[in-house]
């Protein structure tokens, strides 16, 4: 909320400058967020009036004025077309002192605009800072008095503070509201606006229904006759307005929204020739449809409170007025109305209709509740200032049940001692409250009965009164300590590999960390994933953003594309993060480290390896990750297909037969069809296999030396060596320690369609030597085995 | 016998002379061998008298330990030659870089939280999670913040149905703890979290680190002694802080805390307050026994100003060049 610093310092003067008002109320929990000066610096300009405008014997753009300050006259050479005999506006005279946009300043002088001499400037808003106007010279009334200073005039030694307002302060979103909180904070007293009664001089009075007495307990109104609609809104109403960020429409609505920032009480009223019958309070009928102030026309939704006459809608209740009942620059009489709310039926409507306004900014937060006679009578006041008119009777429809009732809060000593680690001395305590407007009683020894005002909607337990105690007593000044707890030990379970060990790991490898969104694209997300029909969001910000991710590869995948188009050809990212994976009618949020790899295998160097890498790149660094928990011997490559995966480069990763990853490289068609220069090599495992380890166990070492055969056998190419590995292993005996590959080969020597692998086995015996008859025996066996099952044969 | 130092005197020279190992091995059989000029003289013996033969013996062998010790030491420095002479072959360039995987790095963001969670950790809180995909309960009603608070404003939240949404901030996860777990708590909870809003300052997806700390006797002092220590222990500076009042629906009183580096510009780095009666009454547990803090700071906002990033969208972009810098 904007507000202008003199309005305020009507009510409450403290002696303390902007800034310190300022930084009082931000320190009291109201942040302000800017503090915007009314005008530039500026001195010497008053109201002049322009006698008479001729034309410029030397240029078609310029006019030759004669202006007065009231006691003398000057010739001013003026440019601005608006520029006319009888206009009053501002008027540097020579010795004024103007501020440039750049906070520099300058000295009006006498000059000569193309031969004719000029005594002093016509200014414009944007010259004196006022406003970004340069469309011509200040127009003032009328009724300006020529020759008084400007600054005076227009009251611009007033500064615009901006305050963001927490939703809790409802209160203070008016100037009342604010005065009361720098009185509070000052210890000053408020002169709040004095409101009389005022007496009606007719009868006439319309009737009221409240057919949703929950969402509206109080309903007045008041019919005023025979307003002057040609009269203008005062001055110095137009500029405390517009410094409270509110433009001048016309008397009367003017007047409502005067009473808004005066009080913080939303008003409204209507044309009443235009209103059929009487007024009811109701929920919207089944597609009723309402056009409202700003042209636009709405079908309302039936938990939409609307104001109707006894035909239509003619309001949405405390949101925003109907266009078809609006008062006019035609309009003779006038229906005043101001009610009570409550803030469960406004809350969130406006949003729903994509609205927001000043009268549904205060509803929703909560509008004092017993403000509602007092604001009638204050623009009924007003009104009749500036508009005249004959005044009838306030009529009120209430609903006593649904009002909001009087809140009572108990506080001890003892929980403000305890939740302050400060014992607050109890006058102290009293006194804050009382002048927070609170109604303070001892009902025991260390124990007050609070009454709360009915402005106040954010107080209604005890720790809502000790944070108003704390917040006056300035959170700066209270106490610091760190807490005192038992020093009891945290579980750390062995068997655990962190995940900060594995992201180690992958930086070692040359991996870097990045961090992509987690809602992607559609369309990109069911290139990589076949299975899953991604979650939507309902109110995605992007198509680029609309759907969650299944996989971390589209992502890291757009991170390529990426840096591949700023020259990095060299690429190792990982990232870890949850997927979602809808699954029936479940969602799976899943923790996963996927990982991509492109370009050479070393970075540039002398002696770099600058081969692109390959599967087995990938492979090696996925091996140690998996190693990390010491249980690699559950976890196996699969050959098996994936919809983003070259289907000859592609391998389920599992642990103990269950799939729980997925690595290959990406499928030539979605290197082709993302523009990437390939090949691209992915991989993607469920954090939690990574991170689920074991204990190690130890088992003795053998004294007795260990024998090893070698075999190079040939095999058909399609049998994968985790077979040949398995087979060798089944039928190496009991004390085959390990199988070890050392080559693949193909090529010159091999027939095309096989290939040769050789493997070396290694035995040891825990007590004893193994002799040279036994080692054959066994080895024959695993040649034959590998021969039933792969037709293998050895190579000589 | 005077044969003795001529050929003793011949013999060290022909050893210094030497310039390899076999040279010297020559020199050796020359002198010591069998057949060695200074070997042919003991062989002379036999033609001296009783009394003088162990006399003219021992001059001998002292004759022959010299040159021996002459030998020795010539075969030592020879060694030494050639070792260094090897060396010398075998110098490389030692600023050529070195070979192998070049290291990767950290992501800011993860880097941050990382020392966010150790500070926390060693004062003995433990890291709690939970689902990015949150229902309205955990995320909005059991905060204190029921359908209608114009708070969920403050939110922009991105949902999927009326209930399901992406967590607006990681405070769901005490929910959650509180939900299966009496105090004393002391967790805190990191997280990506999301906002429908996109600017400069403002991204869609960001990272919170959210705290919470319940127990008996758990005060306002407690919680502005906590958050000042780690401002300052974080930055690594003294840094001026404040607490100012303001208003979550979950906390009362709640507070945010700005801090200045000493450019005189209060900066607001993180938000926190009293955990509310409400909110633990909807976790059971009873506020009249319990008191509690809770805080929660925005990641990236840390990251910025302690790496001095000075655009939020860089942290998203995964630019290897911008990356590379925090390795």
């Amino acid at each position: 909320m904007k507000f202008s610093e003199k309005w305020l310092r009507e009510l409450v003067d403290p002696a303390t400058d902007t800034q310190g008002i300022a930084d009082q109320i931000t320190m009291a929990g109201l942040e302000v967020d800017e503090i915007i000066p009314v005008a530039g610096q500026f001195s010497g300009v008053v109201v002049g009036e322009i006698l008479s405008a001729g034309p410029h014997p030397n240029a078609d753009k310029l006019q030759v004025c004669q202006v007065t300050d009231g006691s003398e006259t000057f010739q001013i050479v003026c440019g601005a077309p608006n520029a006319r005999g009888g206009l009053k506006t501002a008027f540097a005279k020579v010795g004024a002192v103007l501020g440039a946009a750049d906070g520099s300043s300058f000295k009006i002088k006498k000059a000569k605009l193309r031969q004719v001499e000029s005594f002093g400037m016509l200014c414009a808003d944007d010259e004196l800072g006022i406003s970004d106007n340069h469309a011509g010279i200040m127009e003032l009334a009328e009724d300006a008095p020529v020759g008084t200073d400007l600054r005076e005039y227009l009251g611009l030694d007033d500064a615009i503070i901006d305050v963001d307002l927490t939703p809790n302060r409802g209160d203070c979103l008016s100037i009342a509201g604010l005065a009361r909180e720098v009185g509070v904070l000052n210890k000053a007293p408020v002169n709040y606006v004095d409101v009389e009664f005022v007496v009606p001089t007719i009868e006439d009075t319309l009737p009221i229904t409240l057919e949703d007495p929950e969402g509206c307990p109080r309903y007045q109104g008041r019919i005023i006759r025979g307003v002057d609609m040609t009269a203008k809104t005062p001055l110095w109403m137009v500029e405390k307005l517009r410094r409270c960020g509110i433009r001048s429409i016309d008397p009367v609505v003017d007047v409502t929204n005067y009473v808004l920032l005066e009080l913080g009480q939303p008003m409204h009223a209507f044309d009443l020739a235009k209103l059929s019958g009487g007024i009811v309070v109701r929920k919207a009928k089944p597609a009723e449809k309402l056009t409202l102030l700003d042209g636009n026309e709405v079908t309302l939704t039936e938990n939409t409170l609307v104001i109707a006459d006894n035909d239509n809608a003619v309001a949405m209740a405390g949101i925003f007025g109907g266009e078809a009942t609006g008062v006019t620059a035609e309009s003779k009489d006038i229906f005043l109305e101001c009610a009570y709310f409550n803030p469960i039926n406004i809350a969130g409507r406006a949003r729903s209709y994509g609205l927001h306004t000043d009268a549904s900014h205060r509803y929703e937060r909560g509008v004092d509740w017993q403000l509602q006679r007092k604001a009638t009578e204050r623009a009924t006041q007003l009104l009749l200032d500036i508009v005249g008119g004959e005044v009838g009777p306030v009529v009120e429809a209430v609903s006593e049940e649904h009002l909001p009732t009087a809140t009572t809060v108990t506080l001890r000593q003892s929980k403000v001692n305890q939740v302050l680690a400060f014992e607050m001395p109890a006058l102290e305590i009293e006194e804050i409250l009382t002048r927070l407007g609170m109604t303070v009683e001892r009902s025991a020894d260390g124990e007050w009965s609070v009454a709360v005002p009915s402005y106040r909607f954010d107080i209604s337990i005890e720790v809502d009164l000790i944070e108003e105690l704390a917040r006056v007593y300035g959170y700066n000044n209270l106490p610091v300590k760190v807490p005192t707890a038992e020093l009891n030990m945290i579980a750390n379970d062995e068997s655990k590999v962190t995940l900060n060990r594995v992201r180690a790991q992958l930086v070692g490898r040359g991996y870097q960390e990045a961090i992509t969104y987690s809602f992607i694209e559609k369309g990109l997300a069911a290139q990589f994933d076949d299975k899953h029909e991604a979650k939507a969001l309902a109110n995605p910000i992007s198509a680029e953003m609309a759907v969650m991710r299944t996989s971390i590869w589209p992502g890291l995948t757009k991170a390529l594309q990426y840096n591949q188009n700023r020259q990095q050809a060299r690429v190792r990212l990982f990232e870890t993060g949850q997927r979602f994976l809808p699954e029936g009618d479940q969602l799976i949020q899943e923790n996963v480290v996927a990982g991509l790899i492109c370009g050479p295998r070393q970075s540039e160097g002398w002696s770099a390896d600058n081969t692109p890498v390959d599967y087995y790149d990938l492979k090696g660094d996925v091996e140690s990750l998996l190693a990390l928990g010491g249980c690699a011997d559950q976890f196996s490559f699969v050959a098996e297909r994936h919809v983003a995966l070259h289907p000859g480069q592609s391998a389920a990763i599992q642990r103990n037969g269950k799939t729980v990853g997925f690595m290959g490289a990406l499928h030539p068609e979605l290197v082709k069809s993302l523009g990437l220069a390939g090949p691209v090599f992915l991989f993607e495992i469920v954090q939690s296999e990574l991170l689920d380890g074991g204990l190690p166990r130890f088992s003795s070492l053998s004294k007795f030396p260990e024998s090893r055969r070698d075999l190079a056998l040939l095999v058909n190419e399609s049998v994968a060596f985790e077979e040949l590995r398995a087979v060798a292993l089944q039928h190496g005996g009991e004390y085959l320690q390990a199988v070890t590959l050392f080559d693949v080969y193909q090529g010159k020597g091999v027939e095309p369609g096989q290939k040769s692998i050789a493997l070396g086995l290694t035995w040891q015996h825990p007590s004893r030597t193994l002799n040279d008859e036994e080692i054959n025996e066994v080895i024959d066996f695993v040649v034959s085995a590998l021969k039933n099952e792969f037709g293998a044969t050895l190579r000589v | 016998m005077e044969n003795i130092q001529i050929l003793l005197a011949e013999g060290k020279q022909a050893a210094e002379q030497a310039t390899s190992a076999q040279d010297l091995d020559q020199v050796r059989v020359q002198y010591l061998g069998k057949k060695g000029h200074l070997t042919q003289l003991l062989k002379g013996l036999g033609a001296l008298s009783a009394e003088e033969r162990p006399q003219a013996g021992a001059k001998i062998n002292e004759a022959k330990q010299a040159l021996q010790d002459v030998l020795n030491a010539r075969r030592t420095s020879l060694e030494a030659a050639a070792l260094d002479a090897k060396l010398a072959e075998e110098t490389i360039d030692v600023t050529l870089p070195g070979r192998g995987q070049s290291l990767g790095g950290l992501h800011p963001v993860t880097k941050t939280l990382q020392r966010i969670e150790e500070f926390f950790a060693r004062i003995g809180y433990s890291v709690a999670e939970g689902p990015e995909i949150e229902d309205d309960y955990h995320n909005f009603e059991a905060l204190n913040i029921p359908s209608h608070h114009p708070a969920r404003a403050m939110h922009d939240t991105f949902y999927f149905n009326a209930n399901t949404l992406l967590r607006t901030h990681t405070s769901g996860v005490q929910v959650r703890t509180m939900e299966t777990q009496q105090p004393p708590i002391r967790i805190i909870c990191p997280g990506r979290v999301y906002r429908c809003d996109y600017d400069q300052t403002h991204s869609p997806m960001f990272h919170q680190v959210e705290g919470l700390i319940v127990d008996k006797d758990i005060s306002f002092a407690d919680l502005k002694g906590t958050l000042e220590q780690f401002l300052r222990e974080f930055f690594e500076e003294d840094v001026k802080v404040r607490f100012r009042p303001s208003y979550f629906p979950f906390t009362e009183p709640s507070i945010e805390v700005d801090i200045d580096r000493g450019d005189g510009k209060w900066m607001e780095v993180l938000g926190c307050g009293i955990v509310h009666p409400k909110v633990f009454e909807s976790s059971n547990i009873d506020p009249e026994q319990y008191t509690g803090f809770a805080f929660g700071m925005g990641v990236e906002r840390l990251a910025m100003l302690r790496y001095g990033v000075n655009d939020l969208r860089l942290f998203f972009e995964n630019d290897l060049r911008f990356l590379g810098q925090f390795n």
